[in-house]
């Protein structure tokens, strides 16, 4: 028996059998169709978020306070949270010039959650305290009025600029420039009012307030340290250069001899890129784990329904049998069986799991307003098709020998 | 030398506890171009006897030399071959695959044949022709009366052109015309066109359109004798 013979007797059974055939796929279409819409829109959401890390600037890097965080041990994450080794000593050594030669830019930034209200409008929104550079670092720039200045931060000015969404829920159409709000009972006058932003950046500068840096540690939030040091390297090719400079300067700074022992750590924007790529891909594969759990669920399905059918035709199976069907033969018609199922499951899997992340990417890219972008992934797709191809060979295997193994006179016999 | 040598052949299933003798020493030739219908009783062994000439069972004790050869000669895929190429075989339930077309079911032993793909509709169609069922190739079983599906149940096993034909109560699902068609067709066959055919049937009336009759009981035989005055199925009987 030919195998273009074989695979035609199998498509002709499952036709035979329509309605039976399409139920027993149902669970390989389901699995196949989730994993591809997972891993698909995984990929966008990744894209999204590279692309915002990006926009930083890929000469930018930031330092944390804290020892870096090694896996998920509780114990360091609470570590990184109270952390307070980022100190205005750190930033004056870092300033010090000649001491990181390559560094453009510095700015210290405190951030934390407030209140902020205006007559009777109250507003939670995210303040950051940052300096005057924060608009170029962030590529913000106020659409009225203007960021406060380098004399504001000396002198704890309560100057405020506020993003747009905060001058809507607290202001609606009237006038906010020049106006007062009140935060933590400190009345800040708003200097500038940012452009809509739209959601969706890691930092939704739509809901946040920049106050001088200063102003936020010592009348916000009482601290004496920094949340994070943005620096920014003169050119991109000495990025590493200057995080190996700073790390000398600060733990000269720190006191710190052994690296082991650090007290704070450096992200580039490389270093992020990495981190985000591999939390989605973690992610990605542990939802593409629990999708497999339904292609497992289906591949049993598929071998119960064949199971039934080699019962089914037992007399079929004597048949060919006596007129000269080597066990092999018989094997391998049920195999290709099962193997078709799968795969035509696999094939509309891969169609539907598409034409949905096709649909979410629209969505979140028309209604939401993100940069989504579909991608098909043509890697999961072929995976995809594989793995419902090995579903049916494995788990067409059980019943397709059992039908082998059939005695001619048995199954002659069978009624 | 004859086409089918059988020895002291025994068969005994056995069971958990009692072993039932199905044949107790049974011995025959067959010569090519016979016509032999092997007689008995239910229970007599005849079916047995059947499975083990075509290689679709072993026997327990004794010899069975099909073309000189036994079945302990050939590796099981080579059996397989012998029962496609050297052997055609016709049942009680006329064993088609439903929802097949009559043409599809002939070309069945093709397909395990190694026959060419292009060749086998030419082959099906000769065989469909001889047993008179051109005017329904594209007809599937359940539009076919039982003597009709029968006789495609014939054309199938002859498309291989086999050495042999065992058909196994052949007319036990059938009426009396239809089963008269069905002796007469194997008759043509036998005499016309050379083929040795095997019929096992429990009628001596159908046992009588043979040459030769070899009657089973209790697992041995009891009678082997040339039929004297043969059944001859003429045209009037049809109509």
């Amino acid at each position: 028996m030919q195998l273009k013979q074989g695979l035609k007797i199998a498509l002709k059974n499952l036709r035979v059998n329509r309605s039976r055939s399409i139920l027993t796929i149902l669970g390989i279409v389901i699995g196949i169709t989730a994993i591809i819409l997972i891993v698909s829109t995984g990929k966008g959401a990744q894209n999204l978020i590279l692309g915002q890390i990006q926009g930083f600037g890929s000469k930018m890097a930031v330092i944390i306070p804290g020892r870096e965080p090694k896996g998920a041990n509780p114990m360091s994450m609470l570590e990184l949270l109270y952390s307070d080794s980022l100190k205005e000593k750190d930033l004056e050594a870092l300033e010090k010039k000649g001491a990181v030669p390559n560094l453009m830019r510095i700015m210290p930034v405190v951030f934390g959650g407030v209140s902020a209200s205006y007559g009777s409008e109250i507003y939670r929104l995210t303040v950051f305290g940052a300096s005057d550079l924060a608009a170029e670092i962030y590529n913000i720039y106020p659409a009225t009025g203007a960021f406060f200045t380098e004399e504001d931060i000396r002198a704890n000015a309560d100057a405020a600029v506020i993003g747009a969404k905060v001058k809507e829920e607290l202001f609606g159409d009237s006038e906010a420039l020049g106006q007062k709000i009140k935060i933590k009972g400190r009345n800040f006058r708003v200097v500038g009012i940012l452009p809509q932003k739209g959601s969706g950046s890691m930092v939704n500068f739509d809901e946040a307030a920049f106050v001088p840096y200063t102003t936020a540690q010592y009348y916000l939030f009482g601290i004496k340290y920094y949340h994070r040091i943005a620096v920014e390297a003169d050119e991109e090719k000495n990025v590493d250069q200057m995080i190996s400079d700073i790390k000398t300067v600060l733990r000269s700074s720190h006191n710190i001899t052994d690296p082991e022992k650090d007290d704070f750590y450096i992200q580039s924007q490389a270093d992020m890129i990495k981190t985000v790529g591999t939390v989605t891909n973690i992610l990605t594969m542990f939802l593409v784990c629990v999708a497999g759990v339904s292609l497992l669920v289906g591949g049993v399905g598929i071998m119960n329904i064949m199971l039934v059918s080699v019962t089914e035709r037992t007399r079929e199976i004597g048949l060919r049998k006596a007129l000269g069907a080597t066990k092999k033969d018989i094997l391998v018609q049920f195999l290709l069986e099962a193997i078709a199922l799968t795969l035509s499951g696999g094939l509309i899997g891969i169609l539907m799991g598409s034409a949905f992340s096709f649909v979410v990417s629209l969505a979140l890219s028309r209604l939401a307003g993100l940069t989504w972008t579909f991608n098909f992934p043509v890697f999961a797709a072929f995976l995809g098709l594989i793995v419902s191809a090995l579903i049916g060979l494995g788990f067409g295997l059980y019943p397709a020998k059992k039908a082998a193994m059939k005695s001619p006179i048995e199954a002659l016999r069978y009624e | 030398m004859p086409l089918i040598e059988v020895k002291n052949l025994e068969k005994i299933y056995q069971d958990d506890q009692t072993a039932t003798p199905a044949l107790d020493g049974v011995s025959f030739d067959i010569n090519t171009g016979e016509f032999v219908a092997i007689m008995g009783p239910s229970g007599s062994g005849k079916s047995t006897l059947l499975h083990i000439l075509g290689f679709l069972d072993r026997q327990s004790k004794g010899e069975y030399r099909f073309d000189g050869k036994t079945i302990n000669d050939y590796f099981e895929e080579e059996v397989a071959h012998i029962r496609n190429k050297k052997m055609g075989f016709v049942f009680q339930a006329f064993n088609l695959l439903r929802r097949t077309s009559v043409l599809e079911n002939v070309k069945l032993p093709l397909l395990y044949s190694g026959i060419k793909e292009s060749l086998w509709e030419k082959m099906a169609l000769k065989a469909i022709e001889s047993v008179g069922l051109s005017h329904r190739l594209h007809h599937e079983p359940s539009q076919l009366s039982g003597g009709e599906q029968q006789r495609a149940a014939i054309a199938r096993s002859l498309v291989n052109n086999p050495q042999v034909i065992f058909a196994d109560e052949p007319t036990g699902n059938l009426d009396s015309k239809s089963g008269l068609a069905i002796m007469k067709i194997l008759q043509k066959l036998n005499e016309e066109e050379g083929h040795t055919i095997v019929l096992i049937t429990h009628e001596t009336y159908t046992a009588e359109h043979s040459q030769r009759i070899i009657k089973l009981k209790d697992g041995k035989i009891e009678s082997d004798f040339s039929v004297e005055r043969r059944f001859k199925v003429g045209d009037h009987d049809l109509k």
